[in-house]
């Protein structure tokens, strides 16, 4: 059943060792029934400690949330009657649910999206023959070894009303301090600044990797076409590296959807503020379950509420992202075949063998820092993790 | 498709090192063609890390200063000074904060979650890259749909779950739940059916090797750096976890991140106090990065190339 068995093992996968078969043993010993056994069960062995754990830890939890969320559960009494849909409809009848929801949403907006473009500027500097690039890499990974808590209590104050650093920095500009903690879309902006503060640096190397991947000889060819800088940018750069755009937006939209560190300790309360300015869907569900109502059954309703949320929206994606992606490869193909002629004609004008350096096909190209092969993750965060 | 890895395997140690440098020297050699980037470019650099940098600074600059100062100036002072040492000291000796508790919590959590997720996912990882068993797409396409599910939104049974079992306040309430990863798993699959061929592994079991065996001898030397990696995002992605932790810990038994809650809970109008102890709690895995950040950035644009 595994690798050595020659019935079973495809010739793709034993690669060029494959044997011819041997023919089945003359005598079956007891160790050899044992080695035969070993080999047919230790693929489960290997692989039950993650399933058996994830069932337990991820995968009962958040069915169970279901079976909560709709009975009478609080933190103290416990497991009450079966109310069937109640719980829902109570907290789609709260104003605050809904006030968390447009919250949540705006903060993931203003976080996501500059933090996209920021990252990519980034990227775009630290994509260049740069003395000691390995200092730079690293500069910007510092706020990823934060703990969001901190980030969150060190801008608090930063974004403080009354005498904040922020403010203090507006006033020397001449314009009027900002209420970053009164004001609903002001607070939205700081958070959002928090939010970007740790992610940024760590995208802007994700982006990198992926611009490191271009082949080279676009950006030749662009040069040959008069392609300044800034349009090589955004007529190479950016085209060619959509796939992973695409993959840091997905990846920020589940761990946006969740946002609890940063609202938590935005201010002495952490709960969003006196008019809820900046309460989460999730700070909410832990207000209703761990707060002052103490009230589990509907907390699970709001689980179960964001957890359809966070799939719809992420199926969105995926479609989006498959349509993008089908259609995608004919533009830059197009254009890549193109560019490989003009290269062509423009290397055949050119005397032969001038300097285009040393040119290695796209797919065989190492890049600095690419491991053994292209090993895409989903999603870069592990489950569980909370930004 | 042979890598510095393969190499690794196949000819020795010495031989991937000697292949690592030419692979590296040769990018360079093509790169080098390209001009070096010009002064704007390293300003703009150095202001983003400026920024990056400045919040930390920022805390030290508060931790020096007096309430009053900063009650009445955004920046009382430029530059920290020794009284920054006083705020440390008062934070470590506070009884409410519970700081040294909190570090070996914290050190404890990152180090066995980080151990346990490495351990599981090679070990898993091992078995869906390299050996073939009935049920083995579907489950592989199983652990990677989890990486999209929301788990952490499955809090309150598993807080009623650990209330039931007396888990509240201890430790173990927040190991358990981490010890796997699906990520992990994933990482580990794509790592190993590039990095370990296939002629190894049968060489091994011709030589008699048990299974065990063979993932202990060949395996697991195999996966060491993608094992590396993983365990080092694990460990900081533990150690600045907060949401679960908040939830089931308390502040007698805290991590880290809890004891900025703390802080902030405590000493909330004693801002200098405040920033002194987060830049306290920061300190430790800053130390840390000097010596790994290295590790980090490759891991990150490791993960990132897509193919």
């Amino acid at each position: 059943m595994a690798v050595l068995s020659p019935t079973t093992s495809t010739p793709e996968r034993t690669g060029p060792s494959h044997r011819p078969s041997s023919g089945p043993p003359k005598r079956v010993g007891f160790s050899q029934r044992l080695g035969r056994w070993d080999v047919k069960v230790s693929p489960y062995l290997y692989i039950s400690p993650f399933f058996v754990l994830f069932a337990l830890t991820g995968l009962f939890p958040l069915l169970y949330t279901a079976y909560v969320s709709v009975h009478e559960w609080n933190l103290l009494g416990g497991q009450g009657e079966f109310i069937g849909l109640e719980n829902y409809l109570a907290v789609l009848d709260q104003p605050v649910f809904w006030r968390s929801l447009v919250n949540t949403l705006s903060i993931f907006l203003l976080s996501s999206v500059p933090q996209v473009v920021l990252a990519l500027g980034i990227a775009a500097l630290l994509d260049q023959n740069l003395r000691a690039a390995t200092f730079w890499r690293m500069g910007v990974l510092v706020p990823y070894i934060v703990a969001p808590v901190a980030v969150s209590m060190i801008f608090g104050r930063m974004f403080a009303d009354q005498y904040g650093f922020i403010n203090a920095m507006l006033g020397l500009v001449g314009l009027d301090p900002v209420g970053w903690h009164s004001d609903r879309f002001a607070s939205h902006v700081a958070i959002a600044t928090i939010v970007n503060y740790r992610w940024t640096g760590y995208n802007a190397l994700i982006f990198l990797a992926a611009m490191q991947a271009v082949p080279r000889e676009l950006y030749e060819a662009a040069v040959i076409d008069g392609a300044g800088r800034v349009r090589q940018f955004f007529s190479v750069t950016v085209p060619q590296i959509r796939a992973t755009i695409i993959f840091v937006v997905i990846t920020s939209t589940i761990g946006g959807l969740q946002i609890f560190d940063e609202v938590r300790m935005y201010d002495a309360a952490g709960l969003g503020g006196p008019s809820k300015n900046w309460m989460t869907t999730v700070l909410y569900l832990y207000d209703v379950a761990w707060g002052n109502q103490k009230n589990f059954g509907r907390a699970a309703a709001v689980a179960w509420i964001l957890f359809v949320l966070i799939l719809a929206i992420g199926m969105v994606n995926f479609f989006v992202t498959r349509r993008i992606s089908t259609s995608g490869p004919s533009g830059p193909k197009v254009s890549r075949r193109r560019t490989k002629e003009l290269l062509a004609n423009a290397r055949a004008a050119a005397a032969a063998g001038s300097a285009t350096g040393s040119r290695v096909p796209p797919s065989a190209r190492p890049g600095p820092d690419r491991p053994a092969g292209p090993t895409p993750p989903p999603s870069r965060r592990t489950p569980g993790e909370n930004r | 498709m042979s890598s510095v890895a393969v190499t690794a395997q196949t000819a020795g140690k010495g031989a991937a090192r000697a292949a690592a440098r030419r692979r590296s020297s040769g990018t360079r050699a093509s790169r080098s063609a390209s001009r070096r980037p010009g002064w704007v470019t390293y300003t703009l650099l150095g202001i983003a890390l400026l920024v990056f940098a400045f919040p930390l600074y920022f805390t030290l600059i508060i931790g020096s200063s007096d309430p009053v100062a900063i009650a009445q100036n955004a920046v009382p002072q430029w530059l920290p000074d020794s009284s920054l040492f006083q705020q440390f000291k008062t934070v470590i000796e506070s009884t409410q904060i519970n700081f040294w508790k909190a570090l070996l919590n914290s050190v404890i959590i990152a180090v066995l979650v980080s151990m346990s997720v490495v351990m599981f996912s090679t070990l898993a990882g091992y078995a869906f890259a390299k050996l073939s068993f009935r049920g083995r797409g579907p489950l592989l396409v199983f652990v990677i749909a989890t990486m999209a599910v929301p788990t952490q939104l499955g809090v309150i049974p598993m807080y009623i779950l650990m209330s039931e079992i007396g888990w509240i306040g201890k430790l173990q309430a927040v190991i358990v739940p981490a010890l796997v990863a699906a990520f992990g798993v994933f990482w580990m699959t794509q790592y190993l059916s590039e990095a370990l061929p296939y002629e190894l592994i049968e060489a091994a079991r011709v030589d008699g090797a048990s299974m065990i065996r063979t993932f202990w001898s060949v395996a697991l030397p195999a996966a060491k750096p993608a094992a590396a990696m993983l365990g080092l995002f694990t460990f900081v992605q533990q150690w600045t976890n907060f949401f679960w932790p908040s939830i089931v810990l308390n502040q007698q038994n805290p991590t880290l991140p809890l004891v900025v809650r703390s802080l902030q809970a405590t000493y909330f109008v004693d801002y200098s106090l405040v920033m002194g102890g987060v830049f306290l709690v920061t300190l430790p895995l800053l130390v840390a990065f000097f010596f790994v950040g290295r590790q980090l950035v490759a891991g990150i644009m490791a993960g990132a190339v897509k193919g």
